[in-house]
C-alpha cells in the first residue's frame, strides 16, 4: 500500500514537471515570438498565469462543486448504515481519518470524493445511489472513492487540471497575439542581420509548434492520467472489499440508470465514479477516446469480472488480458499479498427510496409534520406560517415549535446577570425523529438516539430544554 | 600523493552512501512498524466495541427469548474469554468462538418476530454486524501490513538492518471460523 502511494507520487511528479516544462516552453517561445528577447518576460507571464489559476482553483473549486450540487453533510444518526460502510472501508484502506459524508438529493446514481488532504476529505453520494445499490455494491463504490483518497488522486488531478488550464490559456494568448500583432513585427525583423533572421525563423517555427501542439499534448497527458487513476481506484476498490463483483454491478447499475445528473458539468465530470454526462446518454457508456476522463465503463466491468482473486496482482492480470500492457508498478506487485474473493453478503439496499429522500430532506432542515390521516408532510426550512393544511384531508396542522419557559425567579441583586436569550422548552411526543422550530425560525432536529435534557439551536445558539 | 587523497575521497564517499542507505532503510522499517502498531490498534478498538455492545444485546434478547438461556450464556462466556485473552494467537481464537456464538444468537432471534421488530435489537444487530465487518477489514489491513513488514525484514539487503536493530517478525491475525475450518464435504 505504502509503496503504491510512493510510486504514485513519483509518477505524478514526473507528469506535473512535464506539464510545467510545456507551459514554460510556450511562455518562452511565445515571448520571443511577440517581441525579440522577451522570452524571459514570457516565462514570467506563464508563471503568473499559473499562480493565478492555482490560487483561484485552490480557494474555490471544491466549494463550487459542493454548493452547485447542493450537498448536505450527514451526521451519523442520519444514516448509521452509510457511516458504517464508510468506516469499514476506511479500516480496509488504512486511511487515518474518517472522511465527512455528504448527500445530494438527486435520482441519478453517482458518487465523488474531494479533499486535498485526508484530514479535510469528504465523500459525496446521491440518494439515487443509496436506494439503487445493495450493501455490497455501495461498499464497492465507497471503496473506489476511498482508493482515490488513499492514492491522493484528488490532490494530484487538481494540480494537473490547473496546469492544463494554464497551458490552454497561455497558448491561446500567444496564438491571438501572433494573429493580430505578428505582421508589424516581421517587417521590422527584416531589417536585422541575416543570422538573426534565421534564428528568428527557427524560434518562430518552434514557438508556433508549441503554441499549437502544447495544449493538445497536455490534454492527452491529463486524460491518460485520469483514466489510469480510475483503473487504479477500481483495483483498490476490489482489494479493499475483497469482492470485485460488488463494484462491477454497481458500475453497471450506475451506467444503465439513464438519469441525467442535474448539476454535472464538463468541468466537474472527471470527479465522479462514472462520467455523469455519458451515463445519461442512450448507450450509457463512455467512448474509448484519448480525450475522455474515464475509461469505458464496460471495459472496467469486464476487468473487474475477469479477476480470479481480489489482490492487485489479480487486477493486473485481468487488465493485461482485457487491454494488454501493464497498470501497476512491479515493485508494488512484488509485495502484494494474494487475496481470495469473499462471499457476497446478500444484504439488500440500506435504504428505500422514500427513506433516502427523508434523510436528504432532514439534512437540509425540512420538518416532518404528521397528520392524523396518516400523511406526513415535509415542511421546508423558512416556511413562515405556524400551521399547514394537510393536502389529503384538509385539516390544519400546527407546526411544532419550542415554547418559552416561565421566567426565572426575579434576581434580587442590583446588577441583573446578562442572559442573551431566554431558554425555550419543547415537549417530545414520540421517540422517533422529531423536528421543531426554534424561536429564531430555524429547524432543530431530534434523532431517535437523542437522550439529553437540552439541545442547542445551531442558528441562534439558544438553549432548548427537551422534556 | 594525489592517488592516496583520491582513494580517501572515494572511501569517504562510499561510507556516506552506505550510511545514507542504512538511514533510509531503517526509517522505512520504523514507518512500517508504526503502521503495523496503528493497524493493530484499529482492530483493538473494534474488538473492544464489540465487547461493549454484547451485554446490551444480551439484555435486549433476554426480555423476549426466555428459552434461550444456553445460547445467551455461551455468548457471555465467549465474550469474557475474549476480554481476558492475552496473546495475538489466543485472542484470535477467542474472537472466533465469540463470532460463532453471536451467529447462533442471531439465528435463534429469527424465531422471535417481536424481538426482530424491536428497534433497539435492530440497531444492535446493525452495529454488531458492521463491527464484525470492521474487525474483518481492520484485520485484512493488519495482515497485509504484517506481510509487507515481514517481507521487508527478510529480503536482502534490508535483513541486515532488521537484525542489527532488532526488528522481529510479526504474527498474523488468523481467523478460521468454525465453518471455514471443516472443509465443505462435496458428495456426488
Amino acid at each position: 500500500m505504502w509503496e503504491q502511494i510512493i510510486a504514485n507520487r513519483r509518477r505524478s511528479a514526473v507528469l506535473i514537471i512535464g506539464m510545467a516544462v510545456i507551459l514554460l516552453l510556450i511562455g518562452f517561445s511565445g515571448g520571443e515570438l511577440i517581441a525579440p528577447n522577451a522570452g524571459v518576460l514570457g516565462l514570467l507571464f506563464a508563471l503568473l498565469i499559473w499562480g493565478g489559476m492555482m490560487l483561484a482553483y485552490f480557494t474555490s473549486a471544491e466549494s463550487i462543486l459542493m454548493s452547485s450540487a447542493n450537498a448536505r453533510e450527514l451526521k451519523r444518526e442520519d444514516s448509521p448504515q452509510l457511516f458504517n460502510i464508510v468506516d469499514e472501508m476506511r479500516l480496509a484502506s488504512g486511511l487515518g481519518f474518517m472522511p465527512r459524508i455528504y448527500l445530494i438529493d438527486d435520482p441519478a446514481p453517482n458518487a465523488f470524493a474531494v479533499g486535498r488532504k485526508p484530514e479535510t476529505s469528504s465523500i459525496t453520494v446521491t440518494t439515487g445511489l443509496m436506494y439503487r445499490l445493495n450493501r455490497d455494491e455501495l461498499q464497492g463504490v465507497i471503496a473506489h472513492e476511498m482508493g482515490h483518497l488513499k492514492n491522493r488522486d484528488v490532490q494530484f488531478m487538481t494540480l494537473a487540471a490547473v496546469m492544463l488550464g494554464s497551458i490552454v490559456i497561455l497558448s491561446e494568448i500567444v496564438r491571438r497575439s501572433l494573429w493580430y500583432g505578428g505582421r508589424g513585427r516581421s517587417r521590422s525583423d527584416s531589417r536585422g542581420g541575416k543570422d538573426g533572421g534565421q534564428a528568428q525563423i527557427i524560434i518562430l517555427i518552434v514557438g508556433l509548434l508549441f503554441a499549437i501542439l502544447g495544449p493538445i499534448m497536455a490534454q492527452l497527458l491529463y486524460f491518460a492520467c485520469s483514466r489510469k487513476r480510475e483503473y487504479l481506484a477500481d483495483a483498490s476498490g476490489a482489494q479493499f472489499t475483497r469482492y470485485p463483483e460488488g463494484l462491477a454491478t454497481a458500475l453497471e447499475k450506475i451506467s444503465q440508470a439513464h438519469v441525467p445528473l442535474s448539476f454535472a458539468s464538463k468541468a466537474t465530470a472527471p470527479m465522479f465514479i462514472v462520467n455523469p454526462l455519458s451515463a445519461a446518454s442512450s448507450d450509457g457508456d463512455e467512448a474509448d477516446s484519448v480525450f475522455s476522463s474515464h475509461p469505458p465503463t464496460s471495459e472496467r466491468i469486464r476487468i473487474l469480472r475477469g479477476m480470479t482473486g481480489a489482490s492487485f496482482t489479480d487486477y493486473e492480470a485481468a487488465y493485461r488480458k482485457a487491454k494488454g500492457g501493464s497498470l501497476i508498478g512491479a515493485q508494488t506487485l512484488q509485495s502484494a499479498p494474494t487475496e481470495p474473493i469473499r462471499a457476497p453478503s446478500n444484504a439488500g439496499p440500506i435504504q428505500t427510496r422514500q427513506d433516502a429522500h427523508d434523510v436528504a430532506r432532514r439534512a437540509s432542515g425540512y420538518m416532518r409534520v404528521k397528520c392524523s390521516c396518516g400523511l406526513e408532510i415535509s415542511v421546508p426550512e423558512g416556511y413562515e406560517q405556524d400551521s399547514i393544511r394537510c393536502i389529503r384531508c384538509g385539516s390544519i396542522l400546527p407546526i411544532p415549535s419550542a415554547a418559552s419557559t416561565p421566567p426565572p425567579p426575579a434576581v434580587t441583586s442590583a446588577v441583573p446577570p446578562v442572559i442573551p436569550l431566554a431558554p425555550l422548552q419543547f415537549h417530545r411526543t414520540g421517540t422517533g425523529w422529531e423536528a421543531f422550530r426554534c424561536a429564531c425560525g430555524s429547524t432543530v432536529q431530534l434523532s431517535p438516539a437523542f437522550d439529553a435534557s437540552q439541545i442547542r439551536c445551531n442558528a441562534c445558539g439558544r438553549t432548548i430544554i427537551v422534556t | 600523493m594525489i592517488g592516496i587523497g583520491f582513494i580517501a575521497l572515494v572511501f569517504v564517499g562510499l561510507v556516506v552512501v552506505v550510511l545514507a542507505w542504512v538511514a533510509g532503510a531503517y526509517n522505512g522499517l520504523v514507518r512500517l512498524r508504526n503502521q503495523l502498531e496503528n493497524a493493530w490498534a484499529q482492530i483493538d478498538v473494534q474488538l473492544k466495541r464489540r465487547h461493549d455492545l454484547i451485554p446490551n444485546l444480551v439484555e435486549t434478547v433476554k426480555g423476549y427469548a426466555t428459552h434461550e438461556r444456553e445460547t445467551l450464556e455461551k455468548v457471555i462466556q465467549a465474550r469474557n474469554m475474549a476480554v481476558s485473552a492475552k496473546t495475538v494467537g489466543d485472542r484470535a481464537e477467542a474472537e472466533n468462538v465469540l463470532t460463532g456464538a453471536l451467529k447462533s444468537l442471531f439465528a435463534v432471534a429469527e424465531a422471535y418476530p417481536d424481538l426482530k421488530a424491536n428497534s433497539e435489537f435492530m440497531r444492535l444487530q446493525e452495529e454488531l454486524t458492521s463491527t464484525e465487518n470492521k474487525v474483518a477489514f481492520a484485520r485484512q489491513f493488519y495482515n497485509d501490513t504484517v506481510m509487507t513488514y515481514n517481507t521487508h525484514i527478510e529480503v536482502f539487503p534490508t535483513n541486515f538492518i532488521a537484525t542489527m536493530f532488532n526488528f522481529g517478525r510479526r504474527e498474523f491475525f488468523e481467523v478460521k471460523a468454525e465453518d471455514e475450518r471443516d472443509a465443505p464435504a462435496v458428495k456426488f
